[in-house]
């Protein structure tokens, strides 16, 4: 009797999904013709939220990297994307990926000074890094100082003529941008740097020094991750036209509200944050006029998601039916040959 | 003269930085627990002392009477109930339910009292100084402070070394897993030093709410000048976090005396230098 | 007989689903010294974390004085005079030596043992009182953790492979305290790799293999070849 095995990717449930979503995807691109102005910003925010959340979960999901600090890089490639349009002259959609790029490359230094610290200390000294930055841009005069600046009319007229032209090639933008989030995490699970990193997650503890392959794959993730992020708050205050050093380094709005989408709807998952962000938006417009009633409770629910069902919503539904809807996992299954 | 003073009065405010992080470090040195909401706790410190002042109308030190305690009690139950359910190898969900705690906690106070600054009088206690020299003056409160810090971390050190549960807690922080064939109950354990850290936190908030103005959102800041202060002075080691806010507060003086607008960020700075220098910190006992 | 200090009946107990005990009798009754022997790997270890709470079983299967505690955590079964010298030693590095044996006490104050008892059993250990817990060379750090153990005044003293790592004249001295401490009335539990340091002290003796019980009885019943048999896990008649 020999026995003889296949590497199975994918599952039924991931083809399901898989079709659903390339209809949605269809649905979304043609979102500017049939959605309203207020209702295709909403689906921007939504985007960037996602790809957010996505770069948040890997670092914390996948390498152990807690990092409280990602909105050094949000505000970083959006001071960067401002520079190069207002400043240098660069038509701001390819200000767009260059603001990504030098993020990532400032992400190197500031990942060899975070990197001395470990486990909470580490997420803490990412905090102190995107004060510095914060405290640093208030005082660049050029690009606005403490008030900030916004981006001047002929810069956003050269976006496109028309101001629907603006949105709708800003949600596009927005849209690719989300994709390439999760295409990102996606093709970076499938490949040998996700066996490593599924090996660092699982055996690595966090208070442990760092062996010199973990380290690099650590630090080579944590790079990627802030270019990618940089690349969205370019997007963020291109959609926004105006850029400030709270704005741009706020906590609350980049970190805290990010933080709490993955942790409900799950880490260490590609599904996980697609479903915190769609449980955000629907508590967002269902508390919109309760004030900070909205952030107690969303606070809350992060909270008692951490203590009781530590694995998110995304959690439970795959404990409970094993699905996957990503073929990131590999299954083996072993098939007995009769004889 | 000014640099002379700036530095006097940098030296002072590392006391205050220094009662910040006693806490702080306490709860890592014991538990290797990182409280991202340990700065808003100090500012719940600070309203409690404003309500208790409110109440009374008797002067802000009086508070500490009833803070204290009252943070203490605060400590240890949200240890027992609620955070030793995340104890273990695992550093997410310490990381993560004390972030929530720190959001939830300043919304609860902005919804209770507005976002308002708020500032205890302490009457002659703030405006009283003492001549040292025809330039230079200390300040009584300032100096009161430091003096307090320098008191907390003594009392803290002799609790820890002349005590039967100080003892218990030591042995603890180098082998939970050993005290309990001690007959050391984990639970309790920690929600005492949680206790004690929280009592701690509880003067550090009187003091804040005495020295400067407050609303609910400066915890954070002052959970990052307490780290600053613990990871300069070297982890484990409590008299290390005193120096290390002593050097926090006097870079900060001096960013102020070249442009007001850096005090905060020459803190950062110094922090950063010292963190690529000498990661382990000045004075180090333990690993991170 | 006397009621049995500690008993178990068909104890079991697992490493998530590693099963590590299968079904363990053993029992220990006043006063007297009982040995566990076995290899590495046979489970004695275990065992002992089993009794002592700092690994889960089932309910029923172990008393101690004469009520059921397992499930119970560790600490309370400290409280209740169960003493263990854990394998390595385990001493606190943040403590000093006195500080080590001072902290033995912390669940329950014994009065039969106290620190100048202990530093009668082991004088060398006064010199050195003030030392940090873990400067000491490895026989010295086992007299403190024999010593942490014994301020708890414990019922039942449990020693965990106390002869681990040492030379054979300091693992001489060490036993040589253990007529010492039978002769205050104590009922104990030696786990040991060295069998005839172990069989010398015993009243009794267990053999584990493979985490169950292949032997036991009277050191003086038993015949070397039993004992190698058991040991190893061998059938009798495939030894020479």
């Amino acid at each position: 009797m020999s026995i003889s095995y296949t590497v199975q990717r994918s599952s039924r449930a991931t083809r399901i999904a898989m079709s659903i979503g390339i209809i949605a995807l269809i649905v979304l691109l043609l979102a500017p013709y049939w959605a309203g102005r207020g209702d295709l910003r909403m689906l921007v925010e939504i985007f960037y939220y996602l790809a957010l959340a996505q770069m948040w979960s890997l670092l914390a999901g996948y390498v152990g990297l807690v990092s409280v600090g990602q909105q050094a890089f949000v505000g970083l490639g959006g001071y960067m994307m401002f520079a190069f349009s207002a400043k240098v002259g660069i038509p701001p959609l390819l200000a767009l990926p260059l603001a990504g790029v030098f993020t990532a490359i400032i992400a190197v230094p500031t990942a060899m000074i975070a990197f001395r610290l470990k486990g909470a200390y580490f997420a803490i000294g990412t905090w102190v890094i995107a004060e510095v930055f914060r405290l640093t841009f208030a005082q660049i005069s050029t690009l606005g100082g403490g008030s900030g600046m916004s981006l001047p009319a002929g810069i956003v007229k050269g976006i496109a003529s028309s101001r629907a032209g603006r949105e709708h090639l800003v949600y596009w933008v927005a849209l690719g941008i989300a994709l390439g989030s999760i295409l990102m995490v996606f093709f970076l699970l499938r490949s040998r740097w996700g066996l490593a990193m599924t090996a660092i997650r699982d055996s690595e503890p966090a208070s442990e020094s760092l062996g010199v392959e973990t380290y690099v794959t650590k630090f080579l993730i944590y790079v990627a991750a802030a270019g990618m992020t940089g690349l969205i708050g370019g997007l963020i205050f291109l959609q926004k036209l105006r850029i400030s050093p709270d704005a741009a380094f706020s906590v609350q709005d980049w970190t805290a509200l990010v933080i709490f989408i993955v942790v409900i709807g799950g880490i260490g998952s590609i599904e996980g944050p697609i479903i915190g962000v769609v449980i955000f938006f629907v508590l967002r417009e269902i508390a919109a006029d309760w004030g900070s009633w909205y952030l107690i409770i969303l606070g809350s629910l992060a909270v008692t998601t951490m203590l009781f069902a530590p694995k998110g919503i995304w959690g439970l539904i795959t404990d409970r039916w094993d699905i996957h809807l990503f073929p990131v996992g590999r299954r083996l299954i072993i098939k007995r040959d009769e004889t | 003269m000014d640099w002379v003073n700036a530095i006097v009065q940098g030296i002072l405010l590392g006391g205050l930085y220094a009662l910040f992080a006693a806490g702080l470090s306490l709860m890592f040195g014991v538990m290797r627990f990182v409280n991202i909401a340990h700065g808003d706790f100090i500012v719940l410190g600070a309203y409690a002392a404003l309500v208790a002042v409110g109440l009374t109308g008797l002067h802000p030190l009086w508070s500490l009477v009833v803070v204290v305690p009252g943070m203490a009690a605060l400590g240890y139950l949200g240890q027992r109930i609620l955070l030793n359910r995340t104890m273990g190898d695992d550093i997410l969900p310490p990381l993560l339910v004390t972030f929530g705690f720190s959001v939830i906690i300043q919304n609860v106070l902005l919804e209770i009292f507005s976002a308002d600054s708020q500032k205890l009088q302490a009457g002659w206690l703030e405006t009283a100084s003492i001549k040292i020299t025809s330039s230079l003056n200390i300040g009584v409160m300032p100096l009161l402070i430091f003096v307090s810090a320098v008191g907390v971390i003594g009392g803290l050190q002799l609790f820890f070394y002349k005590t039967s549960l100080g003892r218990v807690l030591r042995a603890t922080s180098d082998d939970q897993d050993t005290v309990r064939l001690m007959g050391a109950d984990n639970a309790k354990i920690f929600a005492y030093a949680t206790a004690i850290a929280s009592a701690v936190v509880g003067i550090a908030g009187v003091y804040l709410a005495m020295r400067t103005n407050f609303d609910p959102s400066v915890g954070p800041a002052r959970l990052l000048f307490a780290f600053e202060a613990v990871i300069i002075g070297g982890l484990g080691n409590p008299w290390g976090t005193l120096v290390g806010g002593i050097i926090l507060g006097v870079s900060q003086a001096i960013g102020a005396q070249i442009d007001p607008g850096i005090q905060i960020l020459s803190g950062h700075i110094a922090f950063l230098v010292v963190l690529v220098i000498r990661p382990q910190g000045l004075f180090p006992k333990m690993k991170g | 007989m006397a009621n049995p200090v500690l008993q178990t009946k068909g104890l079991e107990a697992f490493y998530g689903d590693f099963q590590a005990l299968f079904g363990i009798d053993f029992s220990i009754n006043e006063g007297e010294t009982v040995a566990i022997i076995g290899s590495n790997g046979a489970g004695k270890s275990t065992f002992l974390r089993a009794i002592t709470g700092m690994l889960a079983t089932k309910g029923q299967d172990i008393t101690f004085l004469g009520k059921a505690v397992g499930g119970k955590p560790a600490h309370s079964l400290v409280k209740r005079g169960l003493a263990m010298v854990p394998e390595g030693r385990k001493l606190f590095p943040s403590l000093t030596v006195e500080e080590n044996l001072l902290i033995g006490g912390y669940g329950r104050k014994g009065t039969k043992w106290t620190l100048d008892g202990i530093y009668d059993l082991f004088p060398i250990l006064a010199e050195r009182r003030h030392h940090g817990g873990t400067d000491l060379s490895g026989g010295q750090q086992q007299m403190v953790a024999i010593g942490r153990a014994l301020m708890s005044d414990p019922k039942l003293l449990l020693c965990d492979e106390i002869s681990l790592g040492l030379a054979p004249v300091v693992i001489k001295d060490i036993y040589a305290a253990v007529p010492k401490i039978k002769a205050r009335g104590a009922t104990i539990v030696v786990v040991e790799q060295d069998v005839n340091q172990a069989m010398a002290v015993a009243d009794r003796v267990y053999c584990f293999q493979e985490g169950r019980v292949s032997l036991n009885g009277k050191p003086g019943d038993l015949t070397r070849d039993q004992i190698s048999a058991a040991y190893f896990g061998l059938n009798e008649e495939e030894t020479a």
